[in-house]
């Protein structure tokens, strides 16, 4: 146990120092990932513990980003109508985007607007043990509904392109490595917290309550719980770190576009923290990065081997490793500790 | 107006219950989640492409027969892979349901890259066959045969499909393996051949589904992933394990969607159609018909 929690240092300690032994892109790409391993965590605490299945955390993550760059478009374009909207003929700016003018507006709307959404769509999905693969599904079709709704609504949200051209952020230059890096602290250090705050919470009286979700939610109730409070709390709560994500993400590149939130994007997410362990937080963060490092290395070169492999993944995943490189090394450790044991015992009874 | 209006949302309530049919199968009626259903039309819809070169380059003459033999082709192929596919990848997974949700996404996108690389990214045109074009005019308003011919096919598959389930042996296996597995294993029925034809036979209407996409507009590899949410909601609110519900899920939903276009806009039309389907699982969480049954999960 001791030794796990040296290695949590360890590990956070080495990403804090990555700008020292990374080029610029190579920080660029680490930067990236991490914040989408923000919103692994997130998914492993609703699939892993809870055993909620989200197709549709690309939502909560896109919803974080537009609101991070409705901020950072006005910002850019000094007082005048973002260009897209000139475009499309729109003459003055529409109500819902003057607040974004305030950058605390914005990161405050980054978190509250996703958390909401969860939470509406958790709490009447819930209400009615609506559960398993029926919540998954309504889950896409939020993905469906929202994605259609920014595509659509192209005079307010730049439609299919998204929003991007920023130049600034509380006024410094978006494109200066020294903003780039300071970014990238502080992605690290919102990763830190969360996974803090994430196994704070699990391995507490409420992760017990989650896992007993998982494994049999009928017990719980006769129990005397009300799951519905604590499925709601948990899907919102990872809707929020996605939301976190998202906004951290559009400060890095730079870009949102639809396409980054629609339903490929949202089961990628599943997939990374299937890979990376579900029951693991720590697992999921290795996961988000590892997968995010092979596709940005493979879907450049090998584009056309990229989706057959990625297919291949989900099922080699889900028939032969369950539990992911989480599980692989747990089960490492175990055999590491049995072998101990075992010279231990011969050890006795060569004794005696 | 309003008959155009009704018209078009009967005709889109067709195509919804035709994709939404096979669905109705492996997922109302096994409870397989298979995202690889919408692929499978694809398949379909690309063997409707290959019969139709063939067709245009060896028999010219007939050409426009290939549609006639493109529906009992794309059947077979799609039921043969499906049948593949619950052999090897979904009979280990009947008991982890989310599982098998990711594992079939995985598929999905297999299925989607080797279309991909067989016929190329960019859509493909499939050539209606001659007989279908025009349509009737009643009330001052036009019925396109193409429209015609997708809901008459669709109303002939459910008829079918209702005999088949009520009326025949292996029918009514299925519905014994889906009421009580445990109990219909003890009666001597091979549960686990049931459940193999059955996905075969869900999976071959999905590529009846595709092969009548056709007809609509130019296909493409990811012509699945275009109709899949769709489906599943239509399941949903139709509710699972009951054929007559998907019919009434599909149809309320074309007429609804018609209806509520007509008077937005598409992209309003499918918002609120889907807060609407939202609202009403709050009222019948279980969708419009349901199986009755006391146990509690």
């Amino acid at each position: 146990m001791v030794n796990q929690r040296w290695g949590y240092w360890l590990f956070f300690a080495a990403l804090f120092l990555a700008p020292f032994y990374l080029t610029e892109f190579r920080l660029s790409l680490l930067g990236k990932f991490l914040c989408l391993a923000i919103v692994a965590v997130g998914i492993s605490l609703i699939w892993g513990y809870t055993g909620i299945l989200s197709l549709g955390h690309g939502v909560y993550f896109g919803l974080g980003a537009y609101c991070m760059a409705m901020y950072l478009k006005l910002e850019a374009s000094r007082g005048h109508l973002p260009d897209f909207m000139e475009w499309s003929g729109v003459r003055e700016l529409p109500w819902f985007w003057k607040p974004f003018s305030y950058p605390m507006v914005a990161i405050a709307a980054a978190i509250a607007l996703p958390t909401l959404l969860a939470a509406l769509l958790s709490y009447f999905t819930f209400k009615n043990r609506i559960k398993g693969v029926y919540f998954s599904l309504l889950s896409q079709a939020v993905v469906v509904v929202l994605v259609t709704l920014f595509i659509g609504k192209q005079e307010w949200t730049g439609g299919t392109n998204g929003l991007t051209n920023f130049s600034t952020v509380f006024g410094f230059s978006l494109s200066s490595p020294l903003t780039q890096i300071v970014l990238y602290w502080l992605t690290t250090i919102c990763l830190a917290l969360i996974f803090v705050a994430a196994r704070r919470l699990t391995s507490g009286r409420l992760g017990k309550v989650l896992i007993a979700i998982r494994d049999a939610e009928n017990r719980v109730r006769f129990l005397g719980f009300n799951p519905t409070v604590y499925k709601v709390f948990v899907y919102s709560l990872s809707a929020a770190f996605a939301g976190v994500a998202g906004a951290l993400f559009v400060l890095q590149v730079g870009l949102i576009s639809p396409e980054m939130m629609g339903i490929i994007p949202s089961i990628e997410m599943v997939l990374w923290v299937a890979v990376g362990g579900r029951h693991s937080l720590m697992g999921a963060i290795v996961g988000a990065i590892v997968m995010n490092t092979a596709k940005s290395f493979l879907s450049e070169n090998y584009p056309d081997l990229w989706l057959l492999l990625l297919g291949a993944l989900f099922v080699v995943v889900v028939l032969f490793v369950p539990k992911g490189l989480a599980g692989i090394y747990e089960s490492l450790v175990a055999v590491r500790i049995k072998a101990k044991r075992g010279h231990e015992r011969e050890a006795r009874v060569d004794v005696s | 107006m309003f008959i155009d209006q009704l018209f078009n949302g009967l005709s889109h309530g067709s195509i919804l219950l035709l994709i939404a049919i096979g669905l109705a199968i492996t997922f109302g009626l096994m409870g397989v989640i298979n995202m690889a259903h919408g692929e499978l039309m694809m398949v379909g819809a690309y063997t409707t492409y290959v019969t139709q070169q063939w067709f245009a380059n060896d028999m010219p003459h007939s050409a426009g027969l290939y549609f006639v033999v493109a529906i009992p082709l794309s059947f077979l192929i799609a039921a043969l892979l499906g049948w593949g596919l619950e052999k090897s990848l979904i009979r280990h997974l009947y008991r982890r349901p989310l599982d098998s949700l990711l594992a079939t996404w995985g598929i999905s996108l297999i299925l989607q890259q080797t279309a991909r690389l067989i016929f190329g990214a960019p859509n493909v045109a499939v050539v209606p066959p001659s007989w279908l074009d025009g349509g009737i005019r009643l009330f001052g308003a036009v019925f396109p045969y193409k429209r015609l011919f997708i809901l008459c096919l669709v109303l002939a598959i459910v008829f079918f499909l209702y005999l088949y389930l009520m009326k025949t042996r292996a029918g009514r296996r299925i519905q014994a393996v889906t009421m009580n597995r445990s109990m219909a294993a003890c009666l001597g029925i091979a549960t686990q051949k049931v459940d193999a034809y059955s996905f075969a036979i869900g999976s071959g209407l999905a590529g009846v589904a595709g092969c009548a996409l056709t007809l609509l507009g130019p296909i493409g590899p990811t012509i699945g992933t275009y109709y899949i949410v769709d489906a599943f909601m239509v399941v949903i609110l139709g509710g699972v394990g009951k054929l007559a519900g998907t019919l009434l899920g599909a149809f309320g939903i074309g007429l609804i969607s018609t209806f509520v276009e007509y008077s937005t806009s598409a992209t309003m039309a499918k918002v609120i159609v889907f807060v609407l389907i939202i609202a009403f699982l709050q009222w019948k969480p279980s969708g419009l018909l349901n199986v009755r049954t006391r146990s509690l999960d």
